[in-house]
């Protein structure tokens, strides 16, 4: 069977199935080559141009950011991003969505998503010591639902739980709108010395170009080709779209890789993860960053399968594999040492000074570009955006605000919302304890992990909420970045810098572009007020079935710093006695997007409320200041379902209860006005909090040694026992997994 | 060359909480007809008959890795002689 | 007492071991690799938890035939203390130096929480330092951890002492008479699939486990009901 020629392909245009435009491929003819590039080079430039890896339509959206402080080492265009955190210690983080492989086949699409963000963590030379993850699926009333919940659950945790990374938080919601396409992110936390910092890339005549890990078979071709009319039936039957994981090998090649960057940094170059696009996008970029060249002779690729094409070769997506620039003269070295791990390890090219990209298969030349063709030349176009008509139209609408007649019924309904819900049943599948140093794991605001060696932690969050920029981009791209800080806050940690997907529909709807782009806009100036850079992430497009898009979902991932262990704040109160505060701005009636609005009326409408970013700042950092001088004792965010659930849920698990009067009616104490904490303080610590957060905290009451929950509202009051809604709360999720539709 | 199929299945007197979930899965469907259901797993396994005689080394290959003893037993089919 | 840890192809809870014995007990402990022909400079040895070749085929079944398994064979033998946690557990079993087998558990999923043990034997060398018959807590977190044995095996674990552990709240895995960890005859081999190593520390909320290495490390040996 022969590939086409390049005539061929420019009458027959498989290109336009690849992804490439009319115009791109006339640009790469015309401008970038003058003359018409072969079948493999099409190939190439189709996958490197391809948004995953150029960021064509995202990258004027995403500069928009801010990417440094003086804490960043390493900000947005390598495996991860790094910050400093004093002792010469950094921490390296980065998320990845892993949506649509995931909707394919959920098992192998999360798992393989955890494989591929632990990969980039260790290719920067960091060892990986936390996992979250961040997922958005369906309401859980249809079976197609569930199975993709028991699926992706099972895949976080099959392969997070064989490498050893603790998976210690996280978050799940359910909406219509993820029904057929559910968001599957993945985060990765690692800790390394500053001087074993590691970059991707390829520099240096001579040097060697070495393949590591898992022999590459034809798994994950990009979809578009198998719909080519030039494969016969029996050679598409041998091809899978689906990446199988192997998190053992994973495991082997972690140990290996960190080996090779801590004990022999002499050897290295420059590694590098082979994620998307496999050999060609790793390559590529390697090079392209060293202003290098690379010759590679792709016989010597480890191959599963036998007659792979070059093209097969360069853009297969099997999993565990690493390329490697290793210095001339010590390739013996690095092959033994893999070895050690029964590892294969195989030098396939060197690097040249040319700048050419240079592939040699059976003896022939099958590609010869310039690298920075594939990685630097790609058309960026300008796209077109309109205001949706929902929001104009929200705009005239008056503020929804709930009928409450009985307070206690809505708070033990709305323990019940899968949004709300325990998550135990799944979180209790993931090893959140691996290692040994989760001081706070699932379900606290943020997850915890203390710095061996030091007195330090970090805190970590993962947080996406699509309804509030479903209602309004800009402002819910604030509070999406307010609600990460908070969580990070809460937990007695200092904002350090955060990671992000942005998942959205298709860019070339306008009125998706112009989510994109507000919502992207509304999350970099909540970066800078929080003084939170982003410091790596990826985008997500075109998540739509049948033409209905998802709401726009961007994840924050954020880390923050604790200076002192015994200074870690959990969400849950410790002692009788202590005093309750309501800390942040004054409740508004914030009931667009709300658990409660959805809850009541089905849906979810109206405009937001502006978010006074300075002043909730300004908040955030007095009760920092406060858990940091030990007078706070537990700390719970107000998300959603308001302080009715927010109350509720501090007192989870602790075996005791509260007595509480707030100055607000039924209604308000459902509302979602972001920013706002329950706080415990000790008696004797109590003027002192009151001078450090000044008019920002209001007295509620007291924990109580008996475990009731008694609440006095302007309008109702009423007691509840925490046991019964905790059960609830508890049972929500179980029942509904379980019930047959 | 000789093609073996070597069967590893628990012992009837361990409880297969997979096999029975699966059948509560069948049930669910339908499928009354349907009285056990039981999980295994097979190997298949390609040997040189000039190196040992094949009965031997199936037997051996399965006692000494393949079947765990203490939970289950094995069976084997001779496939074919390519 | 020089302790050995064993770090297999996919072990992963060898670091918890190493540090609840380093850094929290000052002991004096090393990483062994698997491949390791020699543990004749140690007092006892130690196989972590984890995911030795991936759980694959069954667990514990490829990592018995390491290189080193002939040395923790003859360690066991002399009656030197002995310990297996989850993965270890595993793989004591399988080698033979335990009884019974470790099944998927009866939920079918893994499961990562803390549960209340009852220790039911208190003069091998990882309990000396517990009461008879005292419940404490301990993290679980496996997917195979349904302790199988047939009924004659079974009666004689019982009969001899050798349920070491037993589940004293709900059986989280269908784990056969509650059995959360037993030992040899002798008492030097000891497997368990809670992790004690990760119930050291008063940061992490738990220091129930603490014991099982005091244990070892004041009087473990001469514990060792060895002829």
């Amino acid at each position: 069977m022969a590939e086409m020629t390049p005539e061929e392909i420019k009458t027959k245009k498989p290109y336009l199935e690849w992804g490439l435009t009319q115009k791109e491929y006339d640009y790469i003819c015309d401008e970038l080559l003058q003359r018409l590039p072969n079948y493999t080079e099409t190939g190439l430039f189709s996958v490197m141009w391809s948004e995953h890896c150029s960021y064509k339509k995202s990258k004027p959206v995403l500069r928009l950011f801010p990417t440094k402080n003086e804490r960043v080492l390493q900000g947005p265009g390598e495996g991860a991003g790094i910050v400093d955190i004093g002792d010469g210690l950094a921490v390296v983080f980065k998320a990845e969505s892993h949506n649509h492989p995931s909707a394919v086949e959920p098992y192998e699409g999360a798992a393989t998503g955890v494989g591929g963000i632990l990969r980039d963590i260790f290719s920067m030379g960091a060892r990986p010591v936390a996992s979250l993850d961040s997922l958005h699926f369906g309401e859980l009333t249809d079976a197609r639902t569930k199975y993709l919940v028991n699926g992706v659950v099972a895949g976080i945790g099959g392969y997070g739980n064989c490498m050893g990374i603790p998976t210690v938080g996280g978050e799940m919601t359910f909406d219509e709108c993820y029904r057929g396409n559910c968001l599957v992110n993945a985060m990765s936390v690692g800790l390394m010395e500053q001087k074993d910092m590691q970059k991707g890339r390829a520099a240096g005549v001579g040097n060697a170009v070495i393949y590591v890990g898992a022999k590459t078979g034809r798994d994950g071709i990009h979809g578009a080709t198998f719909a080519s009319s030039d494969f016969s039936d029996e050679k598409e039957t041998q091809r899978s779209a689906v990446q199988v994981g192997n998190p053992f090998m994973e495991k082997l090649l972690m140990e290996a890789c960190l080996k090779l960057t801590h004990d022999h940094k002499d050897w290295l170059v420059g590694i590098q993860d082979m994620g998307a696009a496999g050999i060609a996008s790793s390559s590529c970029e390697m090079a392209s960053k060293a202003d290098s060249g690379l010759v590679l002779e792709l016989d010597k690729v480890p191959q599963r399968e036998s007659e792979m094409s070059a093209y097969e070769i360069m853009l297969s997506e099997s999993q565990e594999r690493m390329l490697l620039c290793v210095h001339k003269g010590y390739e013996e070295k690095v092959i033994e040492l893999f070895k050690d791990f029964d590892l294969e390890a195989v030098v396939i090219g060197r690097v040249t000074d040319d700048g050419q990209y240079l592939l040699k298969h059976h003896g022939q030349v099958v590609c010869d570009i310039p690298v920075k063709t594939l990685t630097d030349d790609v058309l960026e176009e300008p796209s077109q955006e309109k205001v949706p008509q929902r929001l104009l139209k929200a705009k005239e609408m008056p503020h929804w605000v709930p009928t409450i007649t009985e307070p206690k019924q809505t708070l033990l309904e709305l323990l019940q919302q899968p949004t709300i819900a325990s998550k135990e049943m799944f979180t209790q599948t993931y090893d959140s304890q691996v290692r040994t140093s989760t001081v706070l794991g699932p379900g606290s605001d943020a997850g915890v992990i203390r710095v061996r060696k030091t007195n330090k932690a970090l805190a970590m969050t993962t947080d996406g909420n699509g309804r509030f920029i479903y209602l309004d981009p800009k402002i819910g791209g604030q509070m999406v970045v307010a609600e990460a800080c908070a969580n990070i806050i809460s937990s007695g940690a200092l904002p350090l810098a955060m990671t992000d997907c942005l998942n959205y529909g298709d860019p070339n709807d306008p009125e998706i572009y112009y989510e994109l782009h507000h919502s992207v806009a509304g999350m970099a100036q909540a970066c800078e007020v929080f003084d939170t850079p982003v410091i790596s992430g990826n985008v997500s497009l075109y998540n739509e079935t049948n033409g209905e898009a998802i709401y726009g979902t961007p994840m924050v991932g954020m880390v923050g710093l604790i200076e002192d262990v015994l200074r870690i704040i959990p969400s849950t109160v410790k002692n009788a006695g202590d005093a309750l505060y309501l800390v942040g701005p004054k409740t508004k009636a914030d009931f667009s997007g709300s658990e409660i609005q959805k809850m009541q009326t089905g849906k979810i409408f109206g405009a937001l409320n502006e978010l006074d970013l300075p002043n909730l700042n300004k908040i955030m950092k007095q009760l920092l200041t406060a858990m940091q001088t030990g007078l706070v004792t537990s700390s719970h965010d107000a998300s959603e379902g308001g302080l009715g659930v927010c109350l509720a849920e501090t007192l989870f698990n602790s075996e005791l209860g509260a007595k509480v009067t707030l100055n607000l009616s039924s209604s308000e104490f459902f509302s979602e006005t972001p920013g706002r904490f329950i706080v415990s303080v000790p008696q004797n610590k109590r003027t002192e909090f009151e001078k450090t957060l000044g008019a920002a905290q209001s007295f509620l009451g007291e924990v109580d040694s008996m475990p009731k929950l008694a609440v006095t509202l302007t309008d109702a009051e009423f007691e509840v026992e925490v046991s019964e809604a905790q059960k609830l709360w508890e049972e929500a999720i179980p029942c509904l997994m379980k019930s047959k539709d | 060359m000789t093609d073996v199929r070597i069967y590893v299945t628990y012992k009837e007197s361990v409880f297969d909480p997979q096999g029975d979930t699966i059948k509560q899965a069948i049930h669910a469907l339908g499928h009354d007809e349907v009285k056990d259901v039981k999980v295994g797993k097979f190997f298949d396994v390609t040997l040189d008959p000039s190196k040992k005689d094949i009965e031997t080394a199936v037997k051996e290959v399965a006692e000494e890795l393949l079947v765990n003893f203490n939970l289950e037993t094995y069976r084997y089919e001779i496939m074919e002689e390519a | 007492m020089k302790i050995a840890v064993v770090v297999f192809p996919g072990s992963n809870c060898d670091i918890d071991l190493y540090e609840a014995l380093h850094t929290v007990l000052n002991a004096d402990v090393e990483y062994v690799s698997h491949k390791c022909e020699d543990l004749s400079d140690f007092d006892a040895v130690m196989l972590p938890g984890g995911f030795s070749y991936g759980d694959y085929l069954r667990c514990g079944a490829i990592a018995r035939f390491s290189k080193v398994m002939p040395e923790i064979v003859k360690m066991a033998q002399a009656g030197k203390p002995v310990f297996g946690t989850c993965n270890g557990f595993q793989i004591l079993t399988e080698a033979g130096l335990l009884p019974g087998a470790l099944k998927q558990n009866d939920s079918l999923k893994f499961v990562c929480k803390t549960v209340p043990l009852r220790v039911e034997n208190t003069k091998t060398p990882f309990t000396h330092q517990y009461q008879q018959d005292e419940v404490i807590k301990l993290p679980i977190a496996h997917a195979d951890g349904s302790y199988f044995a047939d009924e004659a095996t079974l009666s004689e674990l019982e009969a001899n002492g050798q349920v070491v552990f037993r589940y004293a709240g709900e059986n989280p895995n269908g784990s056969l008479h509650d059995i959360a960890g037993i030992c040899n005859k002798q008492g030097n081999v000891l497997g368990m699939m809670p992790h004690p190593e990760r119930a050291v520390e008063a940061l992490l909320g738990n220091e129930d486990g603490l014991r099982v290495f005091k244990s070892l490390l004041e009087n473990g040996t001469v514990k060792t009901e060895e002829s």
